[in-house]
C-alpha cells in the first residue's frame, strides 16, 4: 500500500492544528484561572438578568450597592491587611464603634465633627491593632480576635446598650443620603475610598511593600522593607475604613446602636476577600478581586430574594461557595508547579 | 546469550517518559534503566529535568507520556504513597521535616508504633535509636527537629527514607546543604546503602561526588536524555562537555588582585553577635575576600550581623567615609552594604511577584514619583540591570518562581546591583544552581570587584574560595582563626584552619 503524500500532510496539519487549538485553550484557560471570579460572578449576573425581570434595574442594583457601602469599605481596606499578611477580625467592632460613636456626637454637636471622631476613633483602634501585631509580634489572627471583643465592649460602652437615634438631626444623615448624578453619596464614599485603595494597592511603593511584606517578611526586611511599618499601616486603613463604614451605615439609617461587635459583618467581609480569590496566606491578591467577591455574595442574596427562593439556603449556599473557591484557587496553585 | 544478560530485568526503567508544565518540556522520550543494587546518578544544568524524573519516580509528579516499569512490570503512581509501598522513597530537594515534631517522631512520621491509636513512645525510641545506630548517625532522637541544623536534619530525611524500609531510594541534591566532612559521611552511608542491596538514584550537581559514588550516570539536557553509561568511562570534563553540549575552557576568570594602596570600603571592629564570637576585618574596593569554614562555622551569622539582619552584641562596622554603620538592613542597603543571602528561598525572593517587582524592590524610592511607582522606568530600568546579570528570560512579569534556580540567583544580584552598592556580600551565591549559571555568577562577582566594589564571598565549595579569593578569612566557631593571602591560600591551608583545634592553628 503506498501513502500518498498528501494523505501524509494532512495528517501532519491536523496535529498541528490540534496543537494549536490545545495551545489555545491553555491560554483561555490561564485567562480564566487569572480572572478567578469574574466569570462566575458575570455567569450569575446574567442569569439573575434573564430569570427575574427587576433584577437588572437601577434601583435595584443600586440598592444592592447601598447596602454593600459598608461590606465594601471594609473588605477593600481588608484587602490590604491580607495581602500584606495579616487578617483583621476586628472589623465588625470597629464598625459598631464608629456609628455609636458618631451617632453620640451628633446627638449634640456638629455632624461633621462628629463624623470626624467616629472615623477617628478607627484610626486609633486600627493603630493599636496595628502595634499589639507588630511590636507584641502577637498573630495578628488572635490579635484581632482579642480586640474584636474589647471593641465590641467599647462599643456598647459608648452607646449605653441603648439604640440612639437621629432622627431629629438630618444634618447627619447627609454623609450617606444626599445624591449627586442621581447616586447616593454613600455609594459614592464607598466606590472612590475603594478606588483610593485599589490604586495604593496595584500602584504605590507602599503597595508594593504590602505584596513584599505578605509574600515573604524576611526576605523583604533584608532587602530594606520596612515590614512592621508596612503592616501597622495596613491595620490603620482597615480600622479606619470600618469605622467610616459604621459612620456611613448610621448616617444612612439616621441610628446606631451596639450589642457587642458584628460578627456576621467580620464573616462576610474575610469571605468576600478569599471568594475574590486574595491568597490568605499574603502576597496575592487585589482591591478589584475583593470588590467582585463582595458583590457576587450580594449577588447570592439578591438573588434568593427576587427569586423567592427560602433564603434559609441563602446561607448555606455562600459557605459551599465560599469552598469552591479556595479549592479552585489551591487547585490551580498546584497545577503551576 | 550476551544480550539476554544485558536485557536482566531492571529495578526500575522509564520507557520514553515526557512531563511538560505549562508551555514548558520538562522532559522529552526520557529512558532510563536503573539496575537493582546500583547507584545510579543523574546530572544535568538546572532544568535539564532531573528533579522532574526523581519526582516522577517519587509519585509527586505524574508523566504525560510514557511507561514505568518495576521489576519488569508496568506501573503507575498517584501519590508519593503509592510509590513508598512500591518500596520507592524520596529525599527531596527542599527539605520536608514537621519543625515542631523530634527527630523520632519525624522519622516513624505515618509508621509510628501503635496501640489503640496512641502512640507506643519508648517503643518509638528504640525503634529510631535501633535504626540511626544502623546507619551510623549521631543524632538525638528526643530533639525538635526544627532545631536542627540543615546538615543534621537531612540525615533526619535520610533515616525516614530508610525506616520506610524502600529499597529504592531517590537522593534530589542529597549533600547541597552539607559541609564537607558531613558530606562525606553521608557517601559512606550511600555505599553502605547499595553494598546491602539498595537502588539509589542520586540526584547531584557536585561532579566528583557522582564520579565517586555512581556505577551509572546519566546525562541530560533541556529535559531530553544525552547519554547513560558507566561512571568509570566518565571524567568530570566528559560529564560537564554533555551537559552543556559544549566544551568548558576555564572555571574561573583570571585573579587581578587590587594593590596595597586600594582604599577600604569597609571595617569591622570586633563584632559579637550570636554565632559571632569577636571579629576583626577590612575590606578593600575592588577586593574579593573569601569566607571559608564549616557549615556553623559562623560566616552566615557574621554576615547577617554585618548587615544588620540580626542582632549585634558589641563591637562596629565602619564605612569607607568613616561613617558607621547601623544594624539594620534598610539602613545597611542605603549605605551602600547589600547582602545575596544564604538562602534565596527563605530570605531572597518573593516567590508569589513578578521577576520586575523582585529586582526593583530595594530601589522603588528612585522609581517612584510621590510614591507612586513610575511603571515604565521600573521596566527599563529593570530590563538594562536583567541583561548585565545574563539572566535568560523574556518573561519578566512572570512570577519569580517560574525561573530556574540559577536565574533566580541571578535575580538577587540584579536587584543588589540596582541599588549601587559599594560592598556586595554573597553568602553561597551558587548554591543548587547549574554549572552554566554558576560561571555567571563567577564572572559576575570579577567585574563587581573590577569596578571597584568590594565583595565579601562566603562558599563552601573550596574551588570557589580558590578560584576568587584575593585573600581568605576562615572561620570556626565563631572565629576569624586565620587569614591567607596569594601564595598561602592552598586547599591544604584552608582545611587546616578550618579543622584544627585553636591551640594547633596558626594565628592570624
Amino acid at each position: 500500500m503506498t501513502t500518498p503524500a498528501g494523505a501524509n500532510e494532512a495528517v501532519l496539519s491536523q496535529a498541528a492544528r490540534l496543537r494549536r487549538a490545545w495551545a489555545g485553550n491553555t491560554a483561555v484557560w490561564a485567562r480564566l484561572q487569572n480572572g478567578g471570579i469574574l466569570f462566575p460572578f458575570l455567569a450569575l449576573f446574567l442569569t439573575l438578568s434573564l430569570t427575574s425581570s427587576s433584577f437588572a434595574t437601577k434601583t435595584n442594583l443600586l440598592n444592592i450597592l447601598d447596602q454593600q457601602s459598608a461590606t465594601l469599605l471594609i473588605a477593600a481596606a481588608g484587602t490590604l491587611v491580607v495581602v500584606a499578611g495579616g487578617i483583621d477580625l476586628s472589623v465588625g467592632a470597629t464598625y459598631t464603634l464608629g456609628g455609636v460613636t458618631a451617632a453620640h456626637f451628633a446627638q449634640t454637636e456638629n455632624p461633621a465633627l462628629s463624623i470626624f471622631l467616629g472615623i477617628g476613633i478607627g484610626l486609633l483602634v486600627g493603630a493599636a491593632n496595628g502595634l499589639v501585631v507588630t511590636a507584641l509580634r502577637i498573630n495578628s489572627l488572635i490579635a484581632t480576635l482579642a480586640s474584636f471583643f474589647v471593641v465590641g465592649g467599647l462599643a456598647s460602652l459608648v452607646s449605653g446598650g441603648n439604640l440612639i437615634t437621629l432622627f431629629d438631626r438630618p444634618g447627619f444623615g447627609k454623609l450617606a443620603q444626599s445624591e449627586f448624578l442621581t447616586v447616593r453619596t454613600s455609594i459614592w464614599l464607598a466606590l472612590g475610598v475603594t478606588a483610593v485603595l485599589a490604586a495604593c494597592l496595584a500602584w504605590t511603593t507602599a503597595g508594593r511593600y504590602m505584596y513584599a511584606a505578605g509574600g515573604n517578611a524576611d526576605a523583604a526586611r533584608l532587602a530594606g522593607v520596612r515590614v512592621d511599618a508596612v503592616r501597622v499601616l495596613t491595620f490603620v486603613l482597615s480600622g479606619t475604613a470600618a469605622s467610616l463604614a459604621g459612620v456611613v451605615d448610621a448616617s444612612r439609617v439616621l441610628s446606631a446602636q451596639s450589642t457587642g461587635g458584628d460578627v456576621n459583618l467580620t464573616f462576610t467581609v474575610v469571605a468576600a476577600i478569599v471568594v475574590g480569590g486574595t491568597s490568605i496566606a499574603g502576597g496575592e491578591g487585589a482591591v478589584w478581586r475583593t470588590v467582585v467577591g463582595v458583590l457576587f455574595i450580594a449577588l447570592i442574596g439578591n438573588g434568593y430574594l427576587l427569586l423567592q427562593f427560602n433564603s434559609i439556603y441563602e446561607s448555606i449556599t455562600t459557605g459551599v461557595i465560599l469552598i469552591l473557591a479556595v479549592a479552585l484557587d489551591s487547585w490551580s496553585r498546584v497545577r503551576r508547579r | 546469550m550476551v544480550q539476554e544478560q544485558r536485557r536482566e530485568v531492571a529495578r526500575v526503567e522509564l520507557i520514553e517518559v515526557s512531563k511538560r508544565f505549562g508551555a514548558v518540556h520538562a522532559l522529552t522520550d526520557v529512558s532510563l534503566r536503573v539496575a537493582r543494587g546500583s547507584v545510579h546518578a543523574l546530572v544535568g544544568e538546572n532544568g535539564a529535568g532531573k528533579s522532574t524524573l526523581g519526582k516522577i519516580l517519587a509519585g509527586v509528579v505524574a508523566p504525560d507520556g510514557g511507561r514505568m516499569l518495576l521489576d519488569g512490570a508496568p506501573a503507575s503512581f498517584r501519590s508519593p504513597r503509592e510509590a513508598l509501598e512500591a518500596g520507592i522513597a524520596a529525599i527531596a530537594q527542599e527539605l520536608s521535616l514537621v519543625p515542631q515534631l523530634t527527630v523520632a517522631e519525624n522519622v516513624f512520621l505515618a509508621r509510628e508504633p501503635r496501640a489503640a491509636g496512641f502512640v507506643r513512645r519508648r517503643r518509638l525510641r528504640q525503634q529510631f535509636e535501633r535504626l540511626a545506630e544502623t546507619a551510623g548517625f549521631d543524632i538525638p532522637g528526643d530533639v525538635v527537629a526544627g532545631r536542627l541544623r540543615p546538615a543534621e536534619q537531612q540525615k533526619v530525611e535520610i533515616l525516614r527514607a530508610l525506616a520506610s524500609s524502600a529499597d529504592v531510594i531517590v537522593m534530589d541534591e542529597p549533600s547541597a546543604a552539607l559541609s564537607r566532612p558531613d558530606a562525606e559521611h553521608l557517601h559512606e552511608i550511600i555505599r553502605r546503602l547499595a553494598r546491602a542491596g539498595k537502588t539509589i538514584l542520586l540526584i547531584s550537581h557536585f561532579l566528583r561526588e557522582v564520579l565517586d559514588l555512581a556505577d551509572t550516570v546519566t546525562v541530560l539536557r533541556d529535559g531530553r536524555l544525552i547519554r547513560t553509561s558507566p561512571a568509570r568511562n566518565e571524567s568530570e570534563a566528559s560529564l560537564i562537555d554533555a551537559m552543556l553540549g559544549r566544551p568548558l575552557t576555564a572555571m574561573f576568570p583570571p585573579k587581578r588582585a587590587p594593590g596595597a594602596d586600594a582604599p577600604l570600603v569597609l571595617s569591622v571592629r570586633d563584632l559579637r553577635a550570636p554565632g559571632v564570637a569577636g571579629a576583626s576585618f577590612d575590606l578593600r574596593a575592588g577586593e574579593i575576600l573569601g569566607l571559608a569554614g564549616l557549615v556553623g562555622a559562623g560566616r552566615t551569622e557574621l554576615a547577617r550581623a554585618l548587615v544588620g539582619a540580626s542582632r549585634r552584641e558589641s563591637g562596629w562596622v565602619e564605612l569607607a567615609d568613616g561613617a558607621r554603620l547601623p544594624a539594620n538592613p534598610r539602613a545597611s542597603l542605603r549605605a551602600g552594604v547589600a547582602m545575596i543571602p544564604e538562602s534565596r528561598t527563605a530570605d531572597g525572593l518573593i516567590f508569589s511577584r513578578s521577576v520586575v517587582e523582585n529586582v526593583s524592590l530595594s530601589s522603588l524610592d528612585r522609581l517612584a514619583r510621590l510614591g507612586v511607582v513610575r511603571r515604565r522606568r521600573e521596566k527599563e530600568a529593570t530590563r538594562a540591570i536583567l541583561d548585565r546579570c545574563d539572566v535568560r528570560t523574556r518573561a519578566y512579569s512572570a512570577p519569580v518562581r517560574s525561573l530556574s534556580g540559577g536565574n533566580q540567583q541571578k535575580v538577587l544580584f540584579a536587584r543588589v546591583l540596582m541599588g549601587n552598592p559599594s560592598v556586595v556580600i554573597a553568602d553561597e551565591p551558587t548554591r543548587g544552581v547549574d554549572v552554566g549559571a554558576k560561571l555567571a555568577i563567577y564572572e559576575f562577582l570579577v567585574s563587581l570587584a573590577e569596578h571597584g566594589l568590594g565583595v565579601l564571598l562566603i562558599s563552601s565549595e573550596l574551588e570557589e574560595i580558590l578560584g576568587l579569593a584575593h585573600r581568605v578569612l576562615v572561620m570556626r566557631r565563631g572565629e576569624i582563626v586565620s587569614e591567607l593571602r596569594g601564595d598561602e591560600i592552598s586547599d591544604a591551608a584552608i582545611l587546616t584552619a578550618a579543622f584544627a583545634e585553636p591551640a594547633a592553628a596558626g594565628a592570624a
